[in-house]
């Protein structure tokens, strides 16, 4: 319990802090699922990968408080990035994590003046205009992004030249829980940096923060630079380890659901965003095999029910859960 | 001796109404200068438009000589000019300390720095701490500011500004809300600022500003009526009439 004590780690801000027990719990559970469900490998990745955008989205809505309807654009281009270079012939499957993040990098930098000033609603509406524009662009590329059909056209070589991507998908989820791993490890350090602590002062009063000499229009346009480079790096895992890029990877719904999953992990929470896009990709996955044709109903019903019943999300609930424990 | 504080014409405007009308102030290095008005006399728009946060429609303003008129807000802070605000504008959800360390990492432009835990930052504590020691709020400094109690949170708001290491301070009405007893020990503080701090204030308490302010500013209806002296002002049979002499008016 002692991370979750404030008095134990030098008095750093606020109980609700991102790094709790729970992290090495995530991190262990993640692990036995590779020798408890080896027949769900190629499942267990793509939860992986949503969970990285899931932790890329928190960084924007969960810490920086800038919302968007836009986000997948960057998950799309990072899949696009390293896919197109592999079919250019650069195999390498770091290099294609390195373009992809590179990439959406780019696009988020020349992005942020438009998506950093204005309120909520400016942004939800910027965003959501520049990634209809970006996905009629894909579909019209045919040439570049394959239009409709997507590329599969393309291979992945061995990571680090030693580890082939094999059939079970032993690689690729081992390949995707390091890459995790670090993503998590890294949020966790930019969120308690003094960047961090920045973000959250302009959460927590955004009026306050230029009367202290803050530049407040930088500091949330690095974070949206950040935020798209590591959906990039999400983008390009799943592009690598499903061998495929398509339109609908960086299309409205994937923008809306991570949304949603991120709502439902509790925002600003990393261990919370972390489970909650673990459950939604589970969840999804139980429903639409029980039901193909209703299964976002179910989804719906577990989603409304959780705002209800669980403020704060999962992340609120280990909050809460912690507290209780001390007090106990 | 160039002014600390200086502005020249200062004019604001919403939309057809004159806020701010032609104010030339000179504020000189190390004074305690108080800005006084009735109510709606644009005393805090006048702070607004000095420190950055309303655009002015005409006039300069200086800072320590310096041209500050087309700065922005954030700009003028890393120039010398800090401000506190009447409504607390605390962030309320992080610790005393963070609220002031925050404000000290903001000032050494270390915030860009996300590599490194915030709490690496020895220097930055410390000085943090320090001010929190000044304002006597250093055994509350673990404490989230929304369990602190009203008066402490006032002394936070110039705790935060001073972390700035401000030039000129501008504090608007550093009392409001706080009781008698309460208001005297907060200025108090103020008092004991370092005499090479530039100090403006706004305060509606007549007894504190002839105690604590070395020269007085009238605002009325968005200009100066006057400026002088407390000696002077009281003594000023038209500061009487539209501001002193009201209360006198109510008693006879």
């Amino acid at each position: 319990m002692s991370a979750l004590n404030p008095a134990s780690h030098g008095g750093l801000s606020k109980p609700a802090l991102p790094f709790s027990p729970v992290t090495p719990l995530i991190f262990a559970a993640l692990i036995a699922s590779y020798f408890l469900f080896p027949n769900h490998l190629a499942l267990a990745t793509q939860i992986l990968v949503l969970m990285i955008f899931a932790l890329s989205y928190d960084l924007l809505q969960g810490h920086a408080g800038i919302v968007s309807l836009g986000h997948a654009v960057f998950l799309g281009l990072g899949a696009y990035g390293s896919a197109i270079l592999a079919r250019w012939g650069f195999t390498d499957p770091l290099l294609g994590l390195a373009a992809g993040a590179s990439i959406s990098a780019l696009v988020a930098l020349v992005l942020s003046p438009i998506v950093v000033r204005g309120s909520d609603f400016t942004r939800l509406l910027v965003t959501l205009g520049v990634a209809s524009l970006i996905h009629e662009a894909a579909n019209r590329m045919r040439d570049l992004t394959g239009g409709a059909d997507g590329l599969a056209d393309f291979e992945v070589a061995p990571l680090l030249g030693l580890f082939a991507f094999d059939f079970e998908g032993r690689t690729a989820f081992l390949y995707a829980l390091t890459v995790f791993a670090l993503v998590y490890a890294a949020l966790w350090r930019v969120t308690t940096s003094p960047f961090g602590l920045a973000l959250r002062g302009i959460r927590e009063n955004s009026r306050r923060m230029p009367a202290i000499g803050s530049p407040v229009a930088r500091h949330l346009a690095v974070s949206y630079l950040l935020s798209g480079a590591i959906a990039g790096v999400g983008g390009a895992l799943l592009a690598q380890t499903s061998r495929f890029a398509s339109l609908d990877m960086l299309g409205f719904e994937r923008s809306a659901e991570i949304v949603m999953v991120v709502t439902l992990g509790g925002t600003g929470h990393i261990a919370g965003v972390s489970i909650g896009a673990a459950a939604f990709g589970l969840v999804k996955d139980a429903l639409s095999t029980v039901s193909p044709r209703y299964w976002q109903l179910g989804l719906g019903v577990v989603l409304m029910a959780s705002v209800f019943l669980a403020r704060g999300g999962i992340g609120g609930l280990i909050e809460r859960f912690g507290r209780f424990g001390r007090r106990a | 001796m160039t002014a600390a504080l200086a502005t020249t014409a200062l004019s604001v405007r919403f939309g057809a109404f004159q806020a701010v009308r032609d104010v030339s102030l000179s504020v000189r290095a190390g004074a305690r200068h108080a800005l006084i008005g009735p109510n709606g006399a644009g005393k805090t728009t006048l702070v607004h438009a000095l420190t950055g946060s309303v655009k002015p429609a005409a006039g300069r303003i200086l800072i320590a000589g310096e041209e500050a008129t087309g700065r922005s807000e954030a700009q003028r802070v890393h120039m010398g000019l800090a401000r506190t605000f009447q409504i607390n504008q605390l962030f309320r959800n992080l610790t005393v300390l963070d609220n002031v360390l925050l404000a000290v990492l903001e000032r050494n432009r270390r915030t860009a720095v996300f590599w490194r835990s915030v709490r690496n930052d020895r220097a930055a504590l410390d000085e943090a701490r320090s001010c929190l020691a000044f304002v006597n709020l250093l055994a509350l400094a673990e404490r989230p500011v929304a369990a602190l109690p009203y008066g402490s949170q006032r002394l936070l708001e110039i705790a935060i500004a001073l972390a700035a290491r401000p030039r000129v301070l501008v504090l608007d009405e550093p009392a409001a809300g706080v009781p008698a007893a309460e208001s005297a020990a907060i200025f108090e503080r103020i008092h004991a600022l370092p005499a090479s701090l530039t100090v403006v204030f706004i305060e509606h308490d007549m007894g504190l500003v002839f105690r604590f302010a070395e020269r007085i500013t009238v605002l009325v209806a968005g200009q100066i009526l006057t400026e002088g002296t407390p000696a002077e002002i009281s003594a000023d049979p038209r500061v009487r009439e539209v501001y002193l002499g009201r209360r006198g008016d109510h008693a006879a």
